[in-house]
């Protein structure tokens, strides 16, 4: 893992003591809200509903087992016990008390955290494909470019007041698990098919709420050593460029789709050949320094398979389950990744207790070289567990209700906080993920439906990706009540894509009947090893949409 | 707050505590107003002149830096408790409902009352 060196350490310290001070200026009366507003977002802090809102970063949704356990600390000490994983693989506490929000800061500087960057119209964390350094399907470990973005977009005092916030994501395999088309900017990296050297596709304009598009790239390869004379082309003329006369007219994928992705591209083009490239690279001994950070840990060299656990998975029905959804292929041989799910069934999902957090903290000391990883779906990982050690870890992680065996299938939603903290939302998001999970909870039937992703936001801004669900739930209002607009089609994957709205908005009671109908349509149209997804590719939007018509009939029958 | 469009009466007023966020609701009588943290305390404006009085004494406290976020909401009475008719509003005066443990709710008997089945 990265470590902060003593800029980094002294950057982060000097904006602990300066946010102290705004704080004091506030409480004193010397700052008005209007002022201290900005400066409060651009330390994580919102105002939700009941409280004030503190989001911290976690880099490319990496941590350590000690900055988990400070997590868990903070949560006991200044909150209410928990903390909430978000769709940015940050971590939000939802009862924070202004006073003490210096004083959390200073706690979290101590491990090497911070929630700068974390709202506000500026670069946000960076984030990257939580298998990174792990996946078989990897050309390269996406930290380092994540990391080196990180520190470039850092207070750059170019890109402090952009038009409106900026989201990056990184990946470095062919498989998209970190939504890389529906952000600002999206890297993935590749090989060059000639050369074979290794490089970036640069994708930009991707982005959810209001306006949902699919990225655009706007450079097939871009040589490694060109990244941050590029991305700074790429911000330069967005920043220009960008609109600021309306918010909802003020992303990049705006501007990308109104002067066209050629035209885009080629401004960029102009605007790379005139940047000072060498000035503005990074040093390659400073990229080799942070590159350094993410060797691949001390593994030992064991076999591909490990009796015991063949022994464990035969002998326990339930472990074999949690091992088909939950485990993910190591490239190291007799490894394996495994995804703790934050969403026992009727839980909100992406919440731990500080309780949990410590379970967790301490089974990746003891099994998973102190790494933890967050995911963009509201889960963790532990990305190196030995496969001897597997059936010792479900059991640790079932005492401490962490052992869900979902990863990825129905019950695996995706939940904004919605209208039970957030002061944006238009309707309530945990209760239909709740009611959904309990409606699905059988783990036979989660089986045999496999692999589907619903997402469930609670307003347009779209926190919980319901347009890149294979299932989207957006909540609304609608006459003064809760109404649910289900779209169908979404992919969050490399075959990204935007769902489509089946029909008029539903009641939050009737959302789980309209799901079952679309999913019957599934079961019943499926071939052999279809998933989800491809069905609705391969048979059209039509016999889903009638069947939620039927929904919506017997829902207007039963109201009349 | 003059620009707003006022809601329709009957109203109270609620804001965020400064320094800890807390909802807070003003409360009182002819003889002054006050923040009070039980939304069953909250003084019901049923004129015009009473959600004068709150508009006036949201506006000296904002620059006062008591509260955030301070507004008008409209309101039934319920069993002789005002209840927010906005959804919204109803969860900002009880707390989240999934966690029935924490916020108002938690704390308040009469929060509990503004729950609606």
């Amino acid at each position: 893992m990265y470590r902060y060196d003593e800029f980094d350490e002294r950057f982060v310290r000097e904006r602990v003591a300066q946010f102290r001070d705004q704080v004091g200026r506030r409480l004193s009366g010397s700052l008005t809200e209007d002022e201290f507003k900005p400066l409060r977002l651009k330390n994580g802090v919102y105002l939700q509903l009941h409280a004030y809102m503190l989001r911290i970063a976690v880099p490319y949704g990496t941590l350590s087992s000690k900055q988990m356990r400070q997590l868990a600390l903070i949560g006991e000490r200044y909150d209410r016990g928990y903390g909430h994983f978000t769709t940015r693989t940050n971590l939000q506490f939802n009862w924070p008390k202004l006073r003490d929000i210096p004083d959390i800061l200073d706690l979290l500087a101590d491990v090497e955290m911070h929630a700068i960057q974390t709202s506000g119209n500026c670069i946000r964390n960076v984030t990257a494909d939580h298998f990174a350094g792990v996946a078989q399907d990897e050309v390269e470990d996406p930290r380092p470019t994540a990391e080196l973005i990180r520190q470039w977009s850092s207070l750059h005092p170019e890109f402090d007041y952009l038009p409106r916030k900026f989201k990056i994501a990184v990946t470095g395999s062919e498989h998209d698990r970190a939504v890389i088309k529906a952000h600002d900017i999206g890297l993935r990296i590749l090989r060059h098919p000639d050369t074979h050297e290794i490089g970036y596709e640069v994708i930009v304009g991707g982005g959810l709420g209001r306006t949902p598009m699919i990225g655009k790239v706007v450079r097939e390869f871009l040589p490694k050593a060109d990244l941050l004379a590029y991305l700074e082309a790429i911000m330069r003329v967005y920043n220009l460029e960008g609109r600021r006369d309306n918010k909802y007219k003020a992303r990049v994928k705006i501007l990308v789709h109104e002067i066209g992705t050629e035209e885009f591209s080629r401004r960029v083009e102009e605007e790379f050949a005139r940047l000072d490239g060498p000035s503005v690279n990074a040093d390659p001994a400073e990229v080799a320094r942070i590159a350094a950070y993410f060797a691949p840990p001390a593994y030992e060299t064991l076999p591909a398979t490990s009796g015991a656990f063949e022994a464990a998975r035969a002998g326990n029905p339930d472990f074999a389950r949690w091992v088909e959804t939950n485990l993910t292929p190591h490239r190291q041989p007799g490894y394996a990744a495994l995804t703790i799910s934050l969403k026992p069934i009727g839980a909100p999902p992406g919440d731990a207790t500080s309780e949990q957090m410590r379970v967790v903290a301490d089974l990746a000391d003891e099994f998973s070289l102190s790494e933890i990883r967050v995911t963009h779906a509201q889960n963790l990982v532990l990305p190196h567990v030995k496969l001897a050690d597997l059936f010792a870890v479900w059991q640790r992680l079932g005492e401490a209700e962490l052992a869900t065996a979902n990863a990825g299938l129905i019950t695996d939603i995706i939940a904004c906080p919605g209208l039970d903290y957030c002061a944006l939302a238009t309707a309530r998001s945990i209760p239909i993920a709740q009611a959904l999970a309990q409606r699905f909870a059988d783990p036979v039937r989660q089986k045999e439906i496999g692999v589907l992703n619903i997402k469930i936001s609670g307003c347009i801004n779209a926190c919980g990706h319901h347009h890149v669900g294979h299932i989207g739930i957006l909540g609304l209002e609608k006459r003064g009540i809760e109404s649910y607009q289900i779209t169908l089609g979404g992919d969050a994957t490399e075959n990204a894509a935007i769902g489509e709205i089946l029909g008029p908005g539903l009641a939050a009671e009737d959302v789980p009947d309209a799901i079952e109908r679309i999913v019957s349509v599934y079961l019943a149209q499926r071939q052999a090893g279809e998933s989800f997804i491809d069905n609705v590719r391969r048979i059209g939007l039509a016999p889903f949409k009638a069947a939620f018509q039927d929904t919506n009939r017997e829902v207007s029958h039963a109201v009349a | 707050m003059a620009a707003a469009k006022r809601p329709a009466l009957p109203v109270i007023l609620l804001a965020n505590d400064l320094l800890d966020g807390d909802v807070v609701f003003a409360a009182g009588d002819a003889n002054g107003l006050h923040w009070s943290r039980d939304p069953g305390a909250a003084l019901v404006g049923n004129d015009d002149a009473t959600a004068d009085r709150l508009d006036a004494f949201a506006i000296t406290e904002l620059g006062n830096q008591h509260v955030v976020d301070a507004y008008l909401v409209d309101v039934a009475i319920e069993d002789g408790v005002p209840v927010p008719r906005h959804y919204r509003e109803r969860m900002k005066t009880t707390g989240p409902s999934i966690r029935r443990d924490l916020g108002k709710q938690a704390e308040l008997p009469l929060a509990q009352a503004f729950l609606r089945a």
